[in-house]
């Protein structure tokens, strides 16, 4: 594996509120190679746009990063100073948020926002700026784009809308495009073209793409790994087919459960029986256990104390019991984590 | 635009008619002018006479339609009080009552805008929660007693600026302005805070929580994720979606200020059309409260009037009408 585009470490988001502090991203860790694509899915409140916001340096106060390490190219930019940081962002990392119909400034030509935003980052004339957005809009599939680069937002469709937004992201050449559920707010039909023109740009431009969505059938069409992330930790990481195909994280297992299929003939659909935890109140140990149908099958209640780590399991990481050395479940708390993917021996939550 | 135009101009039509008929109505509703103007020993002769050679005896919409007519050209007949055209008197008042609420409304906006967004992008900071305390005096405070504690503070006490008039005026034409003389200057300081004090804060009040809405918006977010500096999301992005709908408020409030300015120039014996109608309340001089009534309604129209035709220019969205993509 070639180095990383992105190296996410220990992230820990919190929010500071009168009634204490809430964590709502805790100790995660994840990578991201140039030209993949990591699939980011979860339910509401699963910390995974969150974790979109931190490593783009806009998590919305009072919420911040309270640990752990964002590195680009080996780079670290979760402390760069606010003006750095601005640099960065749109040229190195580019994002694209849920709603198309909202993203675009509505008294702004779609012209003088995708302009302004070459502008700022590259070094080029007004004429060669507005040459680019052409081809951009072209590239994104708009017809007659040298005559829409003067139309406002409002004269463009849902999709097309969204068009104009990845080529926004893209105007400045970012190497990562983090996508906040780019296609939920879109039809059906257009959110397949959508996320095939995604896909196909990020792949002629070679960048890579964070795609975060709640959307399974999205994921498996689009990344190459995905992150299963639950109450502001990853349950699963691993390649996408595995964890759709062969779940290790009794988690991911339910969650895949749940996705109807239309070729299935199945009866019922399974439910994980209760609700995410809220964050105030996470549960000691693996946040999913009062969930958890094998939480017995772990000797010593070891889910309700100790929280696991990503540990090897089939050919995903999982943070579960389950897939613990049964030595290691015997005899002491030590465990090992994957080539260094999960930082096992820091994972004690306090309670 | 052509449609949009003649669209707001019939619509300012209807309503100049509607104040138009209530104006007209003020004249039956206070009692019978005839009686009014005759002393009580006329015969019913003397009056029936007096009726026809106003024309009072003809039906009520013929009389309505003459009202309108006349005031088209201008002509709301003779104050009661100091038996000259009404229209002679307003043409005197006008200039003296537009400087001031012009002064007034510049005020309100050129400050009351740039201190709203101020404290908007500088939420936390004391300097913003200290203008919002302050702010709150004057949406709070009522003008008269603004202007009663000006007066005291710095015509008696300090006895910096005059308390009362206009000072010197020069005259150009048929107007006569205050603007360029010292003495003028210097009196149309204290009206102009005390009338613009409230429309100021309003002002800074709408702009502010405004502008901490579309900061809020996805728009506003994107373009700091797409690193545009600063500067350019706060002023090139979010200030410019944060003067629509203050547009629209500002527009209405320039109206108030000149309506409201009755009180102000009350308090400064301001010689402009609100003391010359308050004085004709106190007199019942029915034509001159009618002629301003009308005259305020038409200010309040044109602005109105303008400010949507500024919409129609600012917001590209309302000129979509068949071009657009729909939603």
């Amino acid at each position: 594996m070639t180095t990383p585009l992105l190296q996410v470490k220990n992230l820990r988001i919190e929010f500071p509120t009168r009634r204490g502090t809430l964590t709502a991203v805790d100790d995660i860790s994840f990578d991201i190679a140039p030209g993949e694509v990591l699939g980011v899915v979860g339910e509401s409140g699963a910390g995974k746009s969150l974790t979109g916001a931190a490593v783009i340096g806009l998590l919305e106060p009072p919420g911040r990063i309270a640990g752990g390490e964002i590195l680009l190219n080996g780079r670290r930019i979760d402390n760069l100073p606010f003006e750095e940081m601005r640099k960065v962002r749109g040229r190195e990392i580019g994002a694209i948020f849920q709603d198309p119909l909202t993203s675009l400034n509505p008294l702004y030509t779609v012209g003088r926002q995708i302009t302004e935003t070459i502008e700022t980052h590259l070094n080029v004339s007004k004429a060669e700026a507005r040459e680019r957005a052409v081809k951009l809009l072209m590239e994104v599939g708009i017809p007659a784009a040298e005559k829409r680069i003067v139309h406002y937002p409002h004269q463009f469709s849902g999709g097309m809308r969204q068009r104009v937004v990845i080529s926004l992201a893209l105007a400045a050449q970012p190497k990562l495009i983090i996508a906040d559920e780019p296609t939920t707010a879109l039809d059906v039909s257009i959110q397949a073209q959508i996320i095939t023109l995604l896909k196909k740009l990020c792949r002629e431009h070679g960048t890579s793409i964070m795609l975060v969505t709640h959307d399974m059938g999205v994921i498996a069409e689009t990344a190459d790994r995905v992150a299963v992330m639950y109450a502001g930790r990853i349950a699963e990481i691993g390649p996408v087919s595995e964890v759709i195909h062969h779940p290790q994280h009794p988690y991911t297992i339910g969650l895949m459960g749940a996705i109807p299929n239309v070729g299935d003939e199945v009866e019922r659909l399974t439910q994980i029986d209760g609700a995410m935890p809220r964050l105030t109140a996470i549960p000691p140990g693996c946040a999913f256990n009062p969930r958890c149908t094998r939480v017995n099958d772990v000797p010593d209640g070891r889910c309700r104390r100790e929280r696991p780590g990503l540990l090897p399991a089939g050919k995903t990481d999982a943070a579960c019991w389950l897939h613990a050395r049964p030595i290691n479940t015997a005899t002491s708390s030590q465990g090992e984590g994957r080539g260094g993917v999960a930082s096992f021996e820091n994972t004690k939550v306090p309670a | 635009m052509l449609a949009f135009f003649i669209q707001r101009l019939l619509q300012a039509v209807v309503v100049m008619i509607a104040v138009g008929f209530i104006a007209f109505s003020l004249f039956n509703f206070v009692g019978d002018p005839v009686s009014l103007m005759l002393p009580p020993e006329a015969t019913s002769a003397d009056r029936d006479e007096v009726r026809k050679s106003l024309g009072l005896d003809q039906p009520f919409y013929l009389q309505f339609v003459k009202f309108v007519g006349n005031a088209l050209q201008g002509n709301f007949g003779i104050s009661l009080r100091l038996g000259r055209p009404v229209s002679q008197l307003l043409i005197e008042r006008l200039p003296a009552t537009l400087e001031l609420s012009l002064i007034a409304a510049s005020l309100a906006l050129l400050v009351g805008i740039p201190m709203g967004v101020y404290t908007a992008l500088k939420r936390d900071s004391w300097i913003s929660k200290f203008i919002l305390t302050i702010s709150l005096v004057g949406v709070s405070l009522p003008s008269f007693l603004i202007g009663i504690f000006l007066i005291l503070i710095f015509a008696v006490w300090l006895g910096w600026l005059p308390s009362f008039g206009r000072g010197d005026t020069v005259r150009l034409g048929v107007w006569t302005t205050g603007f360029l003389t010292f003495s003028g200057l210097k009196a149309l300081i204290l009206p102009s805070i005390t009338l613009g004090l409230f429309q100021m804060t309003l002002i800074l009040r709408l702009v502010r929580s405004e502008m901490l809405e579309v900061l809020r918006t996805d728009y506003i977010k994107f373009a700091r994720a797409r690193g545009l500096t600063n500067n350019a999301v706060h002023f090139g992005h979010a200030l410019k979606n944060t003067l629509v709908p203050v547009l629209t408020i500002a527009g209405l409030q320039l109206g108030g200020i000149i309506a409201f300015a009755i009180i102000t120039e009350t308090v400064f014996q301001w010689p402009g059309m609100g003391l010359l109608f308050i004085q004709a309340v106190q007199f019942a001089d029915i034509p001159v409260m009618a002629a301003y009534l009308c005259l305020i309604g038409f200010i309040f129209v044109s602005i109105n009037f303008v400010v949507d035709m500024l919409y129609y220019v600012v917001d590209p969205r309302l000129r979509a009408e068949r071009s657009g993509g729909g939603h």
